[in-house]
């Protein structure tokens, strides 16, 4: 069957903040040049925002140079962060410590990105931009000479088996000159480009962490607008990177959230549940005691910062943002620079695409631009920090401390990075963990989570987690590491069910939060993240 | 033949409901809001019949804020050729709804109008009993089949115990119950086009229709939480348990 196809100057994949800024910077450029410039943006998610999850105090350096107005715009940064705690935990006592540098906030804003972006798509609807929420680009889609093409929506309404059902209609075709790339951590798009190009040659493993976070409405007596707490230590043990975050919003609102380096050795680690656990200690408790919960969910995001930088362009297509691992881990910020990765894309695809001589199908001036801006020069100095918590927790705070105050960040060395799912080690050489019951007021079950992330997917469809290896399940990862999947992923998508004939592998993909752990965590590799029909996936409000 | 279609904007139907703090009301703020499910089989009914060739127009209808444009360029999307938005602020209730949706349709003279049988949002069920009592129209309600004849249209309806088949004459009000159709998937190509329609926005003074409310809401509060259930060892156990815990036995 062949599919309606349309045409565009740039089409972009994914509305979130390095997306939709890529958009606006273009809109804007066009504008003032007195140009005509069409640009597409599709997201997967059921709106604008609906997917997008993070903590978030945000830094408006990118913002502004973005909209210096931003501000009279009516952007939704209502709350200025007012103070910054540092703690580190054991089981029952909170120690103090004195804030690390990056981890200063004066100057920034606790926001809700969810709202944020759904701004952003405001002004970029106002600007001209085309956005199609609801649209996941299942496929890249090349030319003759092996440039990108563009990308191809997804089919809706395939049946189970992958047949199509009786209001099947199928996806259709979006070409451009260039297809920008902004998929946030983990793209599936991306991750066929890197092999494709070999765009990840000579850059370190991308690293990973799992955020999982909820929003919560507090009593009025605990709420203090403006604070953020960041927590180390307990629960987690000293060998694994983890820590929290706890971010006074407007409204009574608190959200909170842990975050758990993938790179963990013990596969009966649980981050959902250490999330869980954390939130009884009785310095963290006291928030939340009488408050209400409103939403839940996760997200995996980028730890590798400067040394797992892929090369950023190729032939019709570019990468920006978190998909491209723009993250400053010790700062715990990546809009800033998933924005300004943006707008330097912008920038360089705005030159090329109206240059009146020969262009090369490559936007190569992106790059360029890039290792020219306060990105490049930010993500480099704080590059050893992250990789020296292999060092344990101590160590690594210890190394920190030398690199930022001694060094400043210009140390001759570079420390390196391992991919994340070779990592595990086998569960019969590791210690369980044993975790508390939920008790339904301050802790919870995965399942009601899940509940409150109003996460749906069309159900007569293709499982969207595909298994390469579908004996993987039970042969490696149940007998090896004891089912990994069933404690890594924060939304209970992988299931060991007992049949008669022995245990088998269930996949509640219904549930899935689009977080990618899966995808990044599987030891072998074995388990495929790709997009379910547009639309499905998590519905979340203020995250 | 022209349809008109009512339809609503109303709370995503999976978001999870959340009731403000002060209990005014259901929380609005920032939600996914999307067309009530009942009135998107309204629109797909339309534009079959459309498409059968029993339909010349599909004109769809909506009241409220705003952002009830984005709802109606859903519904062209799906098929309908023109939308008509009845702005305004006001809390709507079902009354008022039927009382400017009256006033549409002496404007519009359409021989038919299908609506959603109730919305998710307030479950009132009322708007198009009422709309066809105010027009002195047959009405039917709960169809799952509508089949248009020549000056009458054959209704299924769907009833306790089995099913019901009315025949009424032009023109007549129709609400749509679940099993009627399966709406389609708006593509990519019908949403762009769906932008280029005509939209056409009016108040509700320009209908002459007094839209204040004439219901108080006192509060809105959750539903009471239910006690997590408990595994009983035996049939012995749960027999004892439902004749002196429960005192059902």
């Amino acid at each position: 069957m062949t599919r309606e196809a349309m045409e565009y100057d740039v089409v972009i994949v994914g509305a979130g903040p390095s997306g939709l800024t890529t958009a606006i910077r273009l809109k804007q450029l066009a504008e003032k040049a007195g140009k005509e410039l069409s640009v597409c943006v599709v997201e997967k998610g059921s709106e604008v925002g609906a997917h997008i999850l993070s903590g978030a105090v945000i830094e408006p350096r990118a913002l502004a140079e973005l909209f210096p107005d931003w501000k009279e715009r009516g952007a939704p940064l209502n709350t200025p962060v007012t103070a910054d705690r540092f703690l580190f935990l054991t089981t029952d006592k909170a120690y103090k410590l004195p804030t690390p540098p990056q981890m200063h906030n004066e100057g920034n804003f606790i926001v809700s990105l969810g709202n944020v972006v759904r701004w952003l798509g405001e002004q970029a609807e106002a600007l001209g931009v085309e956005i199609y929420p609801g649209f996941a680009a299942s496929e890249v889609l090349f030319n003759a000479d092996g440039s990108v093409k563009g990308i191809a929506t997804g089919d809706m309404g395939v049946e189970k088996n992958g047949e199509p059902g009786p209001n099947y209609q199928p996806g259709i075709e979006l070409h451009a000159r260039q297809t920008v790339f902004s998929e946030g951590c983990r793209g599936s798009l991306t991750k066929g480009l890197f092999s494709k190009f070999n765009l990840r040659d000579g850059a370190d493993p991308q690293t990973y962490g799992i955020g999982i976070k909820e929003l919560w409405e507090v009593r009025p007596e605990v709420h203090q607008a403006g604070l953020t707490m960041h927590t180390v230590g307990w629960p987690v043990s000293t060998d694994v990177y983890g820590g929290s975050f706890l971010y006074h919003l407007e409204n009574n609102q608190v959200a909170v959230g842990f975050v758990v380096g993938l790179d963990y050795s013990n596969p009966h680690l649980s981050p959902y549940e250490e999330f869980q656990r954390f939130k009884t200690h009785p310095e963290i408790r006291k928030v939340f005691e009488g408050g209400r919960r409103i939403s839940y969910g996760a997200r995996a995001l980028n730890e590798g910062g400067f040394q797992s930088v892929p090369k950023l362009s190729f032939p019709g297509g570019l990468l920006v943002g978190d998909t491209a691992g723009f993250l400053n881990v010790p700062k715990v910020k990546g809009t800033h620079m998933a924005m300004k990765s943006g707008i330097e894309a912008a920038e360089a695809l705005f030159t090329h695409l109206t240059f009146d001589g020969q262009t090369g199908p490559e936007v190569l001036g992106y790059a360029e631009r890039l290792k020219q801006s306060w990105l490049w020069d930010e993500l480099y100095q704080v590059r050893n920090i992250r990789p020296s918590f292999r060092w344990g927790l101590l160590g690594g705070i210890a190394y920190s401390a030398l690199d930022t105050y001694l060094l400043k960040g210009r140390a001759p060395w570079t420390l390196h990075h391992h991919a994340d799912h070779t990592q595990l080690k086998k569960a019969s050489d590791c210690a369980p963990i044993v975790y508390p019951k939920p008790d339904g007021k301050i802790s919870f079950d995965r399942l009601s989570s899940v509940f409150i992330s109003a996460t749906n997917h069309a159900e007569e469809q293709p499982c969207h987690l595909r298994l390469k290896d579908a004996s993987v399940p039970i042969a490696t990862n149940l007998a090896l590491y004891n089912a990994p999947e069933t404690r890594y992923c924060p939304a209970g998508v992988y299931e060991i069910v007992e049949d008669p004939s022995g245990p088998r592998m269930q996949i509640n993909a219904q549930n899935c939060l689009h977080c990618k752990t899966c995808d990044i965590k599987d030891p072998t590799q074995n388990i495929d993240w790709a997009v379910p029909e547009g639309g499905g996936g998590p519905n979340y409000p203020n995250m | 033949m022209k349809i008109l279609v009512p339809i609503k904007r109303v709370v995503d139907y999976n978001v999870k409901i959340r009731v403000k703090a002060d209990q005014s009301g259901v929380e609005l703020a920032n939600v996914k809001m999307a067309m009530n499910p009942f009135d998107e089989i309204a629109v797909e009914e339309a534009v079959r019949l459309k498409e059968a060739g029993k339909a010349t127009e599909v004109v769809a209808v909506s009241a409220g804020v705003t952002q009830c444009q984005e709802t109606l360029r859903t519904a062209m999307a799906i098929g309908a050729d023109r939308g008509i938005l009845v702005e305004t602020d006001a809390d709507l209730q079902p009354l008022a709804v039927a009382k400017l949706l009256k006033a549409i349709v002496d404007k519009e003279q359409p021989k038919l109008v299908i609506l959603g049988k109730q919305a998710i949002d307030d479950d009132a069920n009322q708007t198009g009993q009422m709309l066809a009592a105010l027009l002195g129209w047959p009405q039917a309600t709960f169809a799952s089949k509508v089949e248009i004849g020549a000056e009458s249209v054959t209704v299924t309806r769907e009833i306790d115990g089995g099913l019901e088949t009315l025949a009424l004459p032009l023109p007549a009000v129709i609400t749509t119950d679940l099993r009627l159709n399966e709406p389609r998937y708006a593509t990519l190509p019908n949403i762009m086009k769906a932008k280029k329609k005509p939209l056409d926005t009016l108040q509700p003074i320009d209908l002459g229709v007094d839209v204040t409310p004439r219901l108080t809401t006192l509060k809105v509060v959750e539903p009471a939480r239910r006690s997590a259930g408990v595994t009983v060892a035996d049939v012995a156990q749960l027999v004892e348990k439902l004749k002196n815990e429960a005192k059902v036995l």
